[in-house]
């Protein structure tokens, strides 16, 4: 990796913490930023002494005797309620949910070779959007039913596509969109004969207040994992766009790479719509604004892109929880409002095909 | 060595390559000449394993491919294609160093840093290293690409037309390194349009037609005006070029005249 690729994810890597700390203070009650702070550094250190309590239970015993403790408290208990309970589980699950759609994003749009691909192409989001349907009108879980959704919808297209072995990349789009298309369709008839209609459709707009700690302690293990997972194929994703031919005289197993960035993007996407819907626009324009900026390198556009979703994610969220007073906007609707012409803007700018 | 038996192959159900058997040694460079659509490219791909095989085997120094994974191959073997067309903008550099995929675990080693050095300082593209490759000539391509192949550190170089969009100087630049890089012990089988270069570089010739081995041997055995003539369908004669010390192949045409009326 270059040193201005290290730069960037640098910069990057600050602004999100900036982020999280600035939108974790922002909300209906006021909280100033350094308070907010304050707060999030005392819960980690908490945090840590939890952690180290279970592991030397003596050494925590003393350090709360003598009254240790790094932060002086300057705020009232209901403003750290606010802070621990309330805004920063939806924070972070923000962080969770944009950086999974952006790295996926990336990842598919890599291994599709196509400018169009984003998390959902293959028909992902039909398959989510069917299963919470059905969550919804059954009664079930919808979290679980929509990554179940998620995860046989990917697996039943990409067997559709094999043929004697191969997933050729055009036969996988196709069928995604087919499959896709069946889903929504009767996703649809779901709607259509439902009683109420409204939780669906508030679903399929995509959005963030369901928010818990349970929720980001549950998909942070899988998009955790599966993003670092997925950084792994970061060279071989490079060598693929050189085309399937030359990557194979470079000796790459084109069909298992195919099959691990698959199913990789196809874990880390259901984990996050699961939680949150399906937020359109962040997996398809971040990868390709970080393009533009830092170039088609995995290498270093898979962390840049990670990052950026997660940035990106969280100040539309912050915008759609505040920017009504009395209800919230759905985080899809923002994210395509604050994308699309920020994305034809550089488009524009750039004058010359954005991809091959 | 490269061994290949009674090779044939095809795309669906139409046979291009039949019963080919061809031998290459290291230290030799072996030329692939034949007409458009003969199944140069086609033969290339087969012994690859890229394109499977309908019968017949090859061997890299008596190890039969189909009992090696990908990787192994790409060790061994080294393929410049015909047509490349890179539209991402990666630099010189990360090109060529992907040549090292085969052997990258993680992340590349400072051994692979410098034989992409090596292979670039070879080819004459060092000076290109944070070029973009979307902004280079044709022949700088070439160039590159061949500088690829060479950091995969291969038994077996094979090459498509590996001269086609270079000038007079950088064609004999780049067969002359071939030809060194084969006198080092390297195994090279090269597609070469041009006859004339054909008959200087190669040590050995093979003439496809319509996927069949019509003649191999050297180039005085096989650049014979009736291998031609039944080859190409044209009229040729094949005159010692005594300056080269090789053989000068000449189409027979009409004198032009008046081409202006
Ligand atoms: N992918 C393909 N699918 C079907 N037929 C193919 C394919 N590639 C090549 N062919 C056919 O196979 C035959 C041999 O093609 P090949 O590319 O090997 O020829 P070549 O000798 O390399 O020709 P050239 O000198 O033009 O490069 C041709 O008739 C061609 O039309
Ligand atoms: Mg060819």
């Amino acid at each position: 990796m270059d040193k201005p690729g290290k730069s960037v994810i640098l910069i990057l890597a600050i602004l999100l913490i900036v982020a999280i700390i600035t939108n974790t203070a922002i909300g209906s009650t006021s909280i100033s930023p350094d308070v907010t702070a304050r707060i999030l550094v005392a819960e980690i250190f908490e945090g840590m002494i939890d952690i180290t309590g279970k592991i030397f239970p003596s050494v925590t015993a003393n350090m709360q005797a003598n009254g240790y403790y790094p932060v002086e408290k300057t705020w009232t208990n209901s403003q750290e309620v606010i802070i621990r309970d309330i805004r920063l589980p939806r924070v972070l699950l923000a962080v969770l949910v944009g950086a999974a759609l952006s790295t996926a994003g990336c990842a598919m749009q890599g291994l599709l070779k196509n400018p169009m691909a984003d998390p959902y192409i293959i028909g992902m989001s039909s398959g989510a959007a069917l299963g919470a349907s059905l969550g919804f009108v059954m009664l079930l879980p919808v979290q679980l039913l929509s990554f179940v959704g998620a995860v046989i919808t990917i697996f039943v297209v990409y067997n559709i596509s094999k043929i004697g072995g191969k997933v050729p990349v055009d036969t996988l789009l196709l069928s995604g969109i087919a499959v896709g298309s069946l889903l929504a369709a009767i996703t649809s008839l779901i709607i259509f004969i439902s009683h109420s209609p409204h939780q669906i459709i508030f679903w399929l707009m995509g959005g963030l207040w369901t928010a818990s700690w349970d929720k980001v302690k549950i998909t942070s293990v899988m998009i955790i994992f599966g993003v670092l997972i997925l950084y792994r194929y970061a060279w071989n994703l490079n060598v693929m766009l050189l085309g399937e031919e030359q990557a194979q005289y470079l000796g790459l197993d084109i069909e298992k790479v195919k099959r691990y960035v698959l199913v990789l993007s196809a874990l880390v996407t259901a984990a996050a719509v699961s939680v949150s819907g399906i937020i359109g626009f962040v997996g398809l324009i971040i990868p390709h604004i970080m393009r533009i900026i830092v170039g088609p390198d995995h290498r270093i556009l898979f962390p840049a892109s990670t990052l950026m979703g997660a940035v990106f994610l969280v100040l539309c969220d912050t915008f759609s929880r505040t920017i009504l007073d009395s209800v919230e906007l759905p985080v899809g609707i923002v994210t395509a409002m604050f994308g699309a012409p920020f994305f034809i803007y550089l488009l524009r700018k750039r004058r010359q095909s954005l991809y091959a | 060595m490269l061994e290949i038996r009674d090779l044939s192959a095809g795309y669906g159900h139409r046979h291009v390559l039949e019963q080919i058997s061809l031998k290459a040694s290291e230290g030799e460079v072996v030329g692939v000449i034949g007409p458009n659509g003969s199944g140069k490219t086609t033969l290339l791909k087969t012994i690859t394993k890229v394109l499977e095989p309908i019968s017949g085997t090859v061997l890299i120094d008596g190890t039969n491919v189909d009992e090696m994974q990908s990787k192994e191959i790409a060790k061994k073997v080294a393929v410049v294609s015909q047509v490349i067309s890179i539209n991402f903008e990666f630099t010189v550099e990360d090109i060529v160093l992907m040549g090292r995929t085969p052997y990258i675990k993680g992340s590349e080693t400072v051994e692979d840093i410098n034989i992409v050095k090596d292979a670039m300082e070879k080819t004459n593209t060092l000076f290109l290293k944070d070029r973009l490759i979307t902004q280079l000539s044709g022949g700088e391509l070439q160039r590159v690409i061949i500088a690829r192949a060479f950091a995969q550190d291969p038994k077996v170089l094979l090459l498509d037309e590996p001269t086609s969009h270079l000038d007079i100087t950088n064609q004999i630049d780049i067969l002359n390194l071939v030809k060194h890089a084969s006198r080092k012990g390297m195994v090279v089988v090269a597609v070469i349009h041009d006859l004339n270069l054909a008959a200087y570089y190669c040590d050995k010739i093979c003439l496809l037609q319509d996927g069949k081995l019509i003649s191999v041997g050297t180039p005085d055995q096989v650049l014979t005006p009736q291998n031609i003539e039944r080859a190409f369908n044209i009229p040729v004669e094949v005159i010692p070029n005594e300056i080269t010390n090789s053989l000068y192949v000449i189409p027979v045409l009409e004198p032009l005249h008046d081409t202006l009326h």
